[in-house]
């Protein structure tokens, strides 16, 4: 008798060991970001960066060579102001096409939600609040004469400027900083909540989301490199240009389960 | 028989279990990074391949073959040869002298914290992934040690000592080229620079000076040295991208760096960000060692850059020659680089040969 006892008692601890069967399948999902970008209508990828292919809104000449972003606090927002928050941020490196699609940590309960929200940078909180170690390796700091944190966004290329001269551009957005008294720094916000609307979700999804780079350099704001190529980070009005330009760049092309 | 049964299922249960299942097999000691404070605090942990773990038996191999000319075909010239301790493990010469009176055209790079470079792309044109794949150019190398694998692996096995300290690093397995690389990567990842005034500034050990403060905000304000995007802050104090960069030495390449690895035109003329430690010892500087001083590198990104087709967006002012840094902040600037230079890592016993 006390051997069977052994026996079940050892059979049992040998099931033990295996992994658990997956015993969560009714309730959350997983939902998946794939980030595309375009030129106005046409697709653009990392296979298209170093030419001078584009004509941005101002009708000069341009190319990309660098384009990498951070997404961040991805939230799932119900009619009864219910929200489900996802953790992580996702630094999308175009250039390297690392991180085009990612999933946020965070498993999704099923259900109607009204919106669909990320942050494009960091919000204040999560740009201040703590050092990330990732993204201090992949050298994405704002100095602290602006105030810290990090960038938002580094896109970087050359263009042909009004006197027929290739010349580089570096149009990197962060929170906006007036530091004309490096005392006194003034900030205004400038990261951006990119709304992608309503969904219902009863299975494991992917939000396909494109960036229309051209919109970076075109609307409200009709954006002239010759005056505006590089020193932006310190370039307080360029940084609320970037702001405004920015809202009409993401968008939702499909969801596929 | 019930009792059989019992001892058949508890031997399946305990084989559940991650024990090895030959208790015989050599393990040589572990002997994982010590992580300095300044890393841990500030950047994501460093690449150790799964296959090659840091041992004390390992890396002391390593140092062996590190300072051992045996690797050389005419036993003239060991690593350290063009990777000497003094000077953060560069060679103060321009180029580098081979066994046989050859020349390279590329300045040796110096050796450190080469655990933290994470895309594992080595030397200056990046043709090499992984520390220990690196390893194995060198001796093969015409213009360097111009030997074989095949003679160094022979030499090894009938050496007095090394079979013994390969069994010791790696247990019973035949002494091979892989395994000489191994050992000396492992030898390399010990190779940690952390302890300069500036690290210690950043642990509240030491305080800059006013000079020094100034030339960091100089290497980060956007509109002066604009340093920062390609050679860290002080949230990344490998002090490197470990990117490649065409900087503006030369309008036109007679060396075409990561172009000629990738392949791809607009990589021409690019070269891999060096780290801005250790900047007092490992003079002659850039790829190819062409300027002797600090003040020569400065002026050049000051005033003399050089247009081309790839030149990084990031060189601003270009058609003035760069980015105009007055008499004053060059100064700074160069006594703030000075501040990243650490003295004890030059000079630990453990990083030389006794």
């Amino acid at each position: 008798m006390k051997n069977i006892l052994a026996l079940t008692f050892f059979t049992l601890l040998c099931f033990s060991c295996t992994e658990d069967a997956d015993d969560n399948t009714s309730e959350n999902v997983s939902a998946a970001f794939k980030f595309t970008h375009s030129w106005n209508d046409t697709p653009v990828t990392n296979t298209d960066f170093n030419s001078i292919q584009f004509t941005n809104a101002n009708g000069e000449e341009m190319s990309i060579e660098k384009l990498r972003y951070l997404v961040s606090n991805i939230r799932f927002e119900k009619a009864n102001g219910e929200i489900h928050n996802t953790s992580g941020h996702f630094l999308i490196d175009v250039t390297n096409a690392v991180n085009l699609v990612f999933q946020p940590y965070t498993p999704i309960p099923k259900g109607e939600y009204s919106n669909v929200i990320f942050t494009f940078g960091f919000n204040n909180e999560d740009n201040y609040s703590e050092t990330y170690t990732d993204l201090n390796s992949a050298s994405w700091n704002v100095p602290d004469m602006l105030g810290g944190g990090y960038h938002y966004m580094q896109l970087e290329g050359k263009f042909i400027d009004n006197t027929n001269t290739v010349t580089g551009y570096a149009y990197h957005a962060i929170r906006a900083v007036d530091n004309s008294d490096p005392d006194n720094l003034l900030f205004q916000d400038t990261f951006i909540n990119v709304e992608l609307g309503p969904v219902s979700i009863t299975k494991d999804l992917t939000f396909n989301v494109n960036m229309n780079i051209a919109e970076w350099f075109k609307n409200p704001n009709l954006w002239d490199l010759n005056t505006l190529h590089n020193m932006m980070m310190p370039n307080f009005n360029a940084q609320v240009m970037m702001f405004q330009n920015g809202q009409n760049v993401f968008s939702l092309t499909g969801i596929t389960e | 028989m019930k009792k059989r049964i019992v001892y058949v299922v508890l031997a399946f249960c305990l084989s559940c279990s991650n024990e090895p299942t030959d208790r015989n097999t050599y393990v040589p000691t572990s002997n994982p990074l010590e992580i300095p404070q300044v890393f841990e605090d500030h950047i994501i942990p460093p690449v150790i391949p799964l296959n090659n773990p840091q041992t004390v038996e390992g890396v002391a191999l390593g140092k062996k073959l590190f300072f051992d000319p045996i690797l050389s075909a005419d036993h003239t010239q060991a690593c350290a040869a063009c990777h000497n301790p003094e000077n953060a493990f560069t060679d103060p010469a321009r180029f580098s002298v081979g066994i046989d009176g050859s020349i390279g055209t590329r300045n040796s790079m110096p050796l450190f914290n080469m655990a933290w470079n994470y895309d594992e792309k080595f030397f200056w044109d990046g043709r090499v992934f992984s520390l220990e794949h690196q390893a194995l150019e060198p001796v093969i190398n015409p213009i360097e040690m111009n030997n074989t694998w095949e003679t160094v692996v022979t030499r090894l096995q009938q050496h007095t000592e090394y079979p013994q300290l390969f069994q010791e690093a790696f247990g019973a397995s035949p002494i091979t080229k892989e395994l000489a690389t191994k050992a000396l990567a492992q030898f390399q990842r010990t190779l940690i620079s952390s302890n300069s005034k500036f690290d210690k500034h950043l642990l509240g050990e030491a305080t800059l000076t006013a000079q020094e403060a100034n030339g960091l905000n100089i290497f980060m304000d956007e509109t002066k040295g604009d340093c920062f995007h390609c050679h860290g802050n002080p949230n990344n104090p490998l002090w490197t991208d470990n990117i490649f960069h065409n900087n503006g030495l030369d309008a036109t390449f007679s060396d075409l760096g990561f172009g000629e690895v990738s392949g791809d035109p607009a990589d021409n003329g690019k070269f891999k960000s060096p780290s801005l430690r250790n900047l007092a010892f490992t003079a002659p500087y850039m790829h190819d060692g062409r300027f002797n001083t600090l003040e020569e590198v400065i002026n050049h990104y000051s005033e003399g850059l050089q247009d081309s087709p790839t030149i990084d967006p990031l060189m601003k002012k270009v058609n003035e020659g760069g980015v105009q840094l007055s008499i004053q902040d060059k100064a700074d600037l160069k006594a703030f680089l000075l501040s990243l230079s650490d003295p004890s890592f030059i000079n630990n016993p453990a990083f030389n040969n006794q």
